[in-house]
């Protein structure tokens, strides 16, 4: 699995829907796939499974809005 | 002088925010002049002598150590001991200034805008501690953001990394115009929410309000409706004046409402109202005590940890209004609300009992809108009475 893929599945397991794998430039949060409380969830699942450490602070959800961002900030953390 | 009360304060503004304007559209640097109107405008609000102008100071000297010095420590060592001593510091004269009343001693901590400024000063604190924030700041710009004065007395509260980017920013003309054209526009808005709306229904209706009403129920419940829209159009007034006054300094400053009333539950309520607050509490208490919760392993119970989390959150929330009961009961009040939501949230999402639908949604804003009003009426202080 590249790195994309996994951060897709880790999306995917915390927003409980897969739709997120498919449309990679869905607004989760507009969506309502994610609240404040699954964000926490996401951002200890980066670090737990994915070994990258995301502060709660810096996840703003302006330009952590959809799959293809996240994994671009996430690239930019690595 | 409290800012945005008075046409005089308006024309003083409008004659000082005039070079501004022509170093904006000319597409000049701004910031050189802005400080000369900062300045005035400071002390044009905190030369009346109720203020509290050498409370101000203190504190801001006290900010401005400790940030500066937990950068320099951060900047070596790490430890969460120091991270809570110093924050923990940074708000002890907001917790002054809300607990001298009660000692029946003079409240020499408090001053005009103490509860916004202190969020800003704290926040860079745990920015800094998050590791966002790493070299360290001069005084300049701590001062200019912590005492920008359009948002000083009651906000929006402005996140710093954000601040500084349109701060640093040279606009270009077209840009400026742009800005100035939204804030101009935003500040008529403020005056047709807090001069004509909010002080009519203020004036012509709350006031009146013995002799329209015919009973004490019918009293109270039309002073619920009536006092929460008063409450939004002189609030949403206010942030329209400290927004618009923003924007024409150069400075995006965040919003504070986006239509509140047509909040589909109470979860949504808190996205659209006093937006700049909640957002504060959501990132830098709720999320950090959930970050906290679930890393340490301490409560694995997701409904468990998120519902006292809401409680942690609204119980602040409250004292940061006041220490009187209105306040508290306020805070509790959104507490159970959003734990109550919580739980029906969690249930709807595997029965599926509620149905959805364009009549639905109506039900929703309906219900929403008269929890959120008995909470403004909580709020008010009138039940107390």
């Amino acid at each position: 699995m590249d790195f994309k893929e996994k951060v897709l599945q880790v999306i995917a397991e915390v927003c409980e829907d897969d739709v997120v794998k498919e449309e990679n430039n869905l607004d989760i949060f507009e969506a309502g796939l994610l609240d404040s409380f699954a964000t926490v969830e996401l951002i200890v699942q980066f670090e737990e499974q994915l070994g990258i450490n995301v502060p709660i602070t810096e996840f703003d959800r302006d330009t952590w809005n959809t799959p293809n961002a996240i994994i671009d900030r996430l690239n930019e953390l690595k | 002088m409290t800012p945005y009360s008075s046409f005089l304060f308006f024309i003083i503004l409008g004659i000082l925010l005039l070079p501004t304007m022509i170093l904006g559209i000319m597409g000049k640097h701004l910031r050189y002049y802005n400080v000369f109107v900062s300045i005035a405008v400071l002390a044009l609000i905190f030369s009346g002598g109720d203020e509290g102008f050498y409370s101000l100071v203190l504190f801001t000297v006290l900010q401005l150590i400790l940030i500066k010095g937990y950068i320099s420590y951060r900047q070596k060592k790490n430890s969460s001991l120091v991270f809570y001593l110093m924050s923990f510091l940074s708000i002890l004269p907001l917790i002054l200034s809300k607990i001298l009343p009660f000692l029946a001693v003079d409240n020499w901590a408090s001053f005009l805008g103490i509860s916004y400024l202190t969020f800003r000063a704290v926040q860079i604190i745990i920015e800094t501690r998050d590791g966002l924030i790493k070299q360290q700041l001069s005084i300049y710009q701590l001062v200019n953001f912590m005492l920008f004065y359009p948002t000083i007395s009651s906000g929006p509260i402005d996140r710093f990394r954000r601040f500084q980017k349109d701060e640093e920013k040279r606009w270009a003309p077209e840009e400026y115009k742009e800005l100035l054209y939204k804030g101009i526009n935003k500040i008529f808005l403020g005056f047709l929410y807090k001069f004509i709306i909010g002080y009519a229904i203020n004036t012509y209706f709350i006031m009146n309000l013995e002799h329209i009403a015919d009973g004490r129920f019918s009293y109270h419940l039309l002073y619920m409706y009536s006092y929460s829209l008063y409450l939004f159009f002189d609030f949403a007034g206010y942030t329209a004046f400290a927004v618009g006054v923003s924007y024409i300094m150069g400075i995006r400053s965040p919003e504070n409402f986006n239509m509140p009333f047509i909040s589909r539950n109470i979860k949504d309520f808190w996205n659209r109202w006093h937006m700049s607050l909640s957002f504060w509490f959501r990132d830098y208490v709720f999320m950090r005590f959930v970050f906290l919760m679930k890393k340490k392993k301490w409560i694995q119970n997701k409904m468990l940890v998120s519902n006292l989390g809401y409680i942690l959150l609204f119980l602040l929330m409250g004292v940061w209004h006041g220490l009187a009961i209105q306040y508290i009961v306020y805070g509790a009040y959104h507490a159970l609300m959003m734990t109550a939501f919580n739980f029906f949230e969690t249930w709807n999402k595997k029965h599926k009992r509620w149905p959805t639908g364009n009549i639905m949604t109506i039900v929703s804003i309906v219900i929403t809108f008269h929890v959120v009003c008995f909470g403004f009426y909580l709020f008010s202080g009138r039940p107390f009475q």
